[in-house]
């Protein structure tokens, strides 16, 4: 018996499919947010300053929101990410472009912490 | 056995993509992708920034509002809100091609015609709201 990996020669680093997936989950997981979002403001019928504040100091909403950038920058890491790689070529400019891309998640990310418990 | 006379043509040497018409699931690909990218650069920020404005007091609340109601604003606002929508639709159609639903080719194509007609019909609904 040969086992698939001595019969194909595997290569790669082998987080695509794992990158893939996350993918998939952080986009179900925003859908959901948003549909949360939008209901919360329908069922408000409407927003002005007081409902839009209260809403945000409540501890789960804050939560909530909180998971929905991390999955959002999860989620634009690997699209951003497939696009580096499919237009970009040359290492030396990728590599800078998606470190690029990273710093910029981070600080949106810091951003997010900043606005919601700031 | 000898190996058949090889015709000289003009064949192309590599994927020229301004030269190729795309069918329309490649252009609902890659308008998915330009959207993600505008999101990503434009369309995060400026709603991190404008939650941040609206929830700081009941003045910066109305500042923001004014600052939204401007013509120029309000035109930017929409590119950002078709680029949610067509990556939200687009974004929805893959998911369902994951697991396997509208993979023929016909169904492939009715799909991306309407997700990329359904984007923007929604955003003119929602100039039409706006204005």
């Amino acid at each position: 018996m040969v086992s698939a990996a001595q019969r194909k020669h595997l290569v790669g680093a082998h987080y695509g499919l794992a990158d893939w997936l996350a993918q998939r989950l952080t986009a179900v997981l925003m859908i959901l947010y948003t549909l949360f979002a939008l209901g919360i403001v329908l069922w408000h019928g409407g927003l002005d300053h007081a409902t839009w504040r209260a809403l945000f100091d409540d501890h789960v909403f804050r939560i909530a929101t909180f998971l929905f950038m991390v999955s959002l920058a999860y989620h634009a890491w690997v699209g951003m990410r497939n696009i580096a790689m499919d237009y970009v070529k040359p290492i030396a400019v990728r590599l800078p472009l998606q470190t690029a891309f990273i710093a910029l998640l981070v600080a949106y990310l810091g951003w997010t912490i900043g606005v919601l418990w700031g | 056995m000898s190996t058949p006379p090889r015709i000289a043509r003009a064949r192309p040497v590599y994927l020229d993509l301004p030269r190729i018409r795309q069918p329309i699931p490649a252009i609902t690909s890659i308008l998915h992708r330009i959207s993600g990218a505008i999101l990503f650069i434009v369309g995060v920020p400026a709603l991190l920034w404008g939650v941040q404005a609206s929830l700081e007091s009941p003045e910066t609340y109305e500042a923001f509002r004014a600052f939204m109601a401007r013509p120029l604003v309000k035109l930017g606002s929409l590119v950002l809100v078709w680029a949610f929508l067509h990556h939200l639709l687009a974004g929805l159609r893959h998911l369902f091609m994951d697991v396997h639903v509208g993979l023929d080719l016909r169904p492939a194509r009715q799909t991306a015609t309407a997700v990329t007609l359904a984007a923007l019909l929604l955003t003119l609904a929602v100039a039409i709201r706006i204005w």
